[in-house]
């Protein structure tokens, strides 16, 4: 088995994303990411498979030194199912936009996410259409000008959490651009993953939606706008950690440690490998300034995966069956004889 | 009155009742007893979008026509000498397919006031309403009759009315002299299993109506068709869907390719997902996608991880698989699209054959985009044509379009059946590690067909996409890399033309008229130069399997004759094809475009016409 090294999944193409875009700092924690990915996973990087759509991060296969597809506009998922399905030992990632993946692509997006079929899509959101120059997306916030809404949007964007979990996604996680260490954790959760992974990648983009995302990525307000969840530790956040989540009724609260008699006991853990889809979906639809934004990996639970189900009912039908080739197909059933 | 028994070449049934009657089954089950007997067949059913249609009512009447023979039999046939109709819509929506001697048999108890009313007949007399008094009619009870057969039988009255259909079967087995020991086989296959309490009533039903038609004295003749003289061998009845299938499992096996089929469910191609999604024993791997565009990304997935990929679709699919079938052009990997064509445009008439799809295929496409396409031309011919459609991908590199139509796909004929010896290995132009860096777009110069490696292949990791590119895989918005990539992307398709086939001309290779068809017309066009012929005239005929590229000797064949007479189920598209390919011949067509097959006499008529 060989090591790899971050430099092997770099291919010797120019990356043409313009400077100080979110998308060079994903494509880095991927590449540095994927030499442990492959030891843990005893994946070779010839059975790496990076497809994509259309849009500025759809470029990222050409610059992977991997096998690559560079597909069409929101069919990436369409592609990737494909491959994986048919052949499972591939391990797929798929790059996409919020434009691509969940306007022009939103069905086999979420298609795929009810197969859960095995791959990883890395899901750049920066809430604009970047590569046609600044029109608005399906994560765009209501009233969002851009340059096809001059006057402010009127429609309400998707968050895309909420949508993976409502198609009973196994695998959802969210982060920053700029969060390198927790990306490349992401990432090699998403690879232990069997199923569908989606990771939401908040990313800004510098031209035409510059601080996509600053309201909660700014440096000096994040810790207390964001909030890290991590399988098994409190829901604790804040530049002093001193803030958490507890469950009051119906609805999570933000409770401050210390205040109103709350202890460390009280705040939630966080249980991404439950079953129970409820507290995910609270969580992934967490809002600034009400609460902080989750970040981490929200939902990690097995499940049949689509591809290994397809092959599993062939072998179990292929073990019964009395036909076992062409000749046998052709001479069976109603057949009768001219002499 | 003793029936006199009388020697008949040929006969076509139409068996025609509301959508719910069973019409198809009872339809399918004669042919199907009919071609183990022996008799060449054809058949065509003739059924409506709705489901359960408005019950009674003409729009819900559904139609299954046979023609069987011990001549050589190539149509379902024109014109009917038995109509079997199970109510009074029935009767009126089929009345015209009646030949002069025709016999009508008629369920009497669904002629009541209100079901003459539901058909729309506006007297209570409906025989003389379509001036069809002259025909032998016999009125049968046949709803009482089942329900009397069937009282012991502990079935209630709704599973009772479902069994009609097999006594009208046993009724038509008598007047033809089938042997109704298959229809017990089949029912013993059918219901063994999951309902052993239908089988004795089904197995009485049809024997009492046999009983029946042979104990009333309403019935003037009977008929018996001697066995065809049919090559020697084994047989199986096929229809064209379920050759398509096993076209591709006999190419995955003769290439070690897994077949994967992404498809989405459309009238009328849906029966080759629904057959090779049974066949998963073979290496098959069928997936039901969300739309019609993941059913071809998805196929176009599984081809670059190196699968034998295909998909199946009617005209609307066709339209929205269009980008990505472009996709697989730039791409140059291995694809074949199904298009069962049906009456267009958008939804039109969803189980109405036609063969208006071809300038979609040959054109519908941004960018230059150009595909291969190959037309099957009967429903056993389906066979060969998947498998030559597969093999043409895999070998060159390129998707291949292979138009079928709701005729051809829904209609079967009993089918020789091949050995896999009698086909050739398919060969895919695998890259090796030799070819390391591998360069996806390098030719070879003879074939222009580029190499194929699959993900899982060390040393071989490149790219491939929509976006243009060079040789080497590396994108390019050169405009010359931009002219040569078009240029050798057509000159690949062009290149063809150096191993499919020539043209054969039936009949001599120059004179006054050639007749051209192409794709699911060859039935009806044979028949109709045999009658030309036969009343003294000459006529030759050719038939297109390769519509792109064409045969190498196209133009060689059309310049034997004075005018060229194309006939095809649209407006003219084959033939504003060859006048731009092939200018200056005098080209006259015969077009129909009513979502039903040519009638032979509606050829016959053209010819003559253009012989004048």
């Amino acid at each position: 088995m060989d090591r790899y090294t971050f430099k092997d999944f770099k291919s010797d193409q120019e990356v043409r994303w313009c400077p100080g875009c979110g998308d060079h700092a994903v494509l880095a924690a991927l590449q540095r990411a994927l030499p442990e990915i492959c030891e843990k996973t005893g994946c070779a990087k010839e059975d790496l498979v990076v497809v994509s759509g259309i849009g500025c991060s759809s470029r990222l296969p050409y610059y992977m030194n991997t096998y690559g597809f560079h597909s069409i506009h929101g069919r990436a998922t369409a592609v990737a199912t494909g491959i994986k399905v048919a052949n499972p030992k591939l391990a797929v990632w798929q790059a996409c936009g919020d434009g691509d993946a969940l306007a022009i692509g939103g069905n086999h997006f979420i298609h795929a996410v009810r197969r859960n079929v095995d791959i990883n899509i890395i899901l750049f959101n920066n809430r604009i259409y970047g590569l046609t120059k600044g029109q608005y997306s399906p994560t765009s916030k209501f009233g969002a000008v851009t340059k096809t809404s001059p006057y402010g949007t009127v429609e309400h964007p998707f968050n895309p959490g909420s949508l993976v979990l409502g198609a009973k996604g196994t695998f959802f996680a969210r982060s920053l651009d700029s969060e390198l260490k927790l990306n490349e954790e992401i990432m090699l959760a998403a690879a232990m993953h069997k199923g569908t992974s989606v990771m939401e990648m908040l990313v800004n983009c510098v031209i035409f939606n510059d601080g996509a995302h600053a309201l909660i990525s700014d440096r000096a307000t994040r810790a207390d706008r964001t909030i890290i969840l991590k399988h098994g530790e409190k829901m604790i956040f804040g530049k002093d950690r001193n803030k958490g989540l507890v469950l009051d009724g119906l609805k999570l609260k933000v409770v401050k440690i210390g205040e109103d008699g709350v202890t460390e006991d009280d705040i939630l853990t966080h249980d991404a490998h439950n079953d129970n889809i409820g507290l995910h979906t609270m969580l992934a639809d967490m809002k600034y300034p009400e609460y902080p934004v989750a970040l981490g990996i929200i939902r990690d639970v097995e499940d049949i995966t689509y591809d290994k189900a397809v092959h599993d009912q062939m072998e179990q039908v292929t073990e019964k069956s009395k036909i076992g080739c062409m000749d046998d197909l052709l001479g069976s059933g109603a057949v009768w004889e001219v002499k | 009155m003793q029936h006199k028994v009388i020697d008949a070449k040929d006969v076509v049934i139409r068996f025609a009742g509301d959508s719910g009657d069973g019409m198809q089954l009872t339809g399918s089950l004669f042919a199907d007893m009919s071609a183990i007997y022996g008799n060449e067949l054809s058949t065509f059913p003739d059924y409506p979008a709705e489901i359960r249609a408005p019950h009674g009512t003409v729009s819900g009447v559904s139609g299954f026509q046979v023609h069987f023979g011990s001549c050589h039999v190539t149509t379902p046939g024109d014109f009917c000498d038995l109509l079997v109709a199970m109510n009074p819509a029935a009767l009126k929506s089929n009345a015209k397919w009646l030949k002069r001697t025709a016999m009508v048999l008629i369920d009497e108890d669904t002629f009541d006031a209100e079901g003459l009313k539901r058909a729309g007949f506006t007297t209570d007399d409906p025989v003389s309403e379509l001036g069809i008094g002259d025909r032998t009619i016999i009125f049968a009870p046949i709803t009482t009759l089942t329900e009397e057969s069937l009282k012991d039988s502990g079935l209630d009255l709704k599973a009772v009315h479902k069994c009609k259909n097999m006594f009208t079967l046993g009724m038509a087995s008598f007047i033809y002299s089938r042997p109704v020991e298959y229809v017990y086989g089949y029912l013993e296959r059918k219901f063994g299993k999951k309902h052993p309490e239908l089988v004795a009533p089904n197995k009485k039903v049809v024997t009492d109506g046999y009983n029946y038609a042979a104990n009333i004295q309403a019935i003037p003749n009977t008929y018996t068709i001697a066995p065809a003289n049919l090559q020697k061998g084994r047989y199986r009845n096929i229809t064209g869907n379920q050759a398509v299938a096993w076209g591709f499992i006999a190419a995955s096996e003769k290439s070690g390719r897994p077949l994967f089929c992404g498809s989405y469910p459309i009238t009328p191609a849906t029966g080759i997902l629904e057959e090779l999604a049974i066949h998963k024993y073979l290496g098959v791997t069928t997936m039901q996608a969300e739309d019609e565009i993941a059913g071809i990304c998805t196929a176009i997935g599984a081809a670059y991880a190196g699968d034998l990929a295909v998909t199946t679709t009617s005209g609307p699919g066709l339209s929205l698989k269009s980008e990505a079938l472009g996709l697989a052009v730039m791409t140059e990997l291995p694809l074949v699209v199904v298009d069962v064509q049906r009456a267009g445009p958008s939804t039109g008439i969803p189980t109405k054959t036609e063969q208006t799809d071809l300038a979609q295929v040959l054109y519908g496409r941004n960018g230059e985009c150009p595909v291969a396409v190959v037309a099957a031309h009967s429903p056993a011919h389906c066979f060969d044509a998947a498998f030559t459609a597969a093999k043409i991908a895999l070998e060159h590199m390129m998707p291949v379009v292979l138009l079928s139509e709701g005729f051809l796909g829904n209609g079967s004929e009993p089918w020789r059946i091949p050995s896999m010896k009698d086909y050739p290995e398919i060969r895919p132009p695998y890259a090796t590690a030799a070819d390391s860096p591998f360069r996806p777009f390098e030719r070879t110069p003879e074939t222009m067909v580029r190499k194929w490696a699959f993900p899982g292949t060390k040393g071989l990791e490149h790219r491939v996409g929509g976006l243009e590119k060079n040789h080497a895989g590396v994108l390019s918005s050169d405009p010359l890399n931009h002219e040569i990539m078009v240029r050798e992307r057509a000159e690949k398709v062009e290149h063809l033309a150096d191993v499919i086939p020539a043209l054969e001309v039936d009949g001599s290779a120059s004179g006054r008229l050639l007749v051209v068809g192409w794709g699911g017309t060859y039935g009806h066009i044979l028949s109709a130069i045999h009658e030309v012929r036969d009343s003294g005239k000459e006529v030759s005929h050719v038939h297109f399997d390769y519509i792109s590229p064409l045969p190498k000797n196209t133009e060689e064949v059309l310049s034997g004759f004075d005018r060229i007479l194309v006939c095809e189920l649209n407006s003219g598209q084959f033939a504003d094809y060859l006048r731009a390919k092939f200018p200056g011949h005098c080209y006259l067509q015969c077009n129909k475009v009513q979502g039903q097959p040519f009638l032979v006499q509606e050829l016959v008529d053209a010819i003559e016409k253009a012989l004048q």
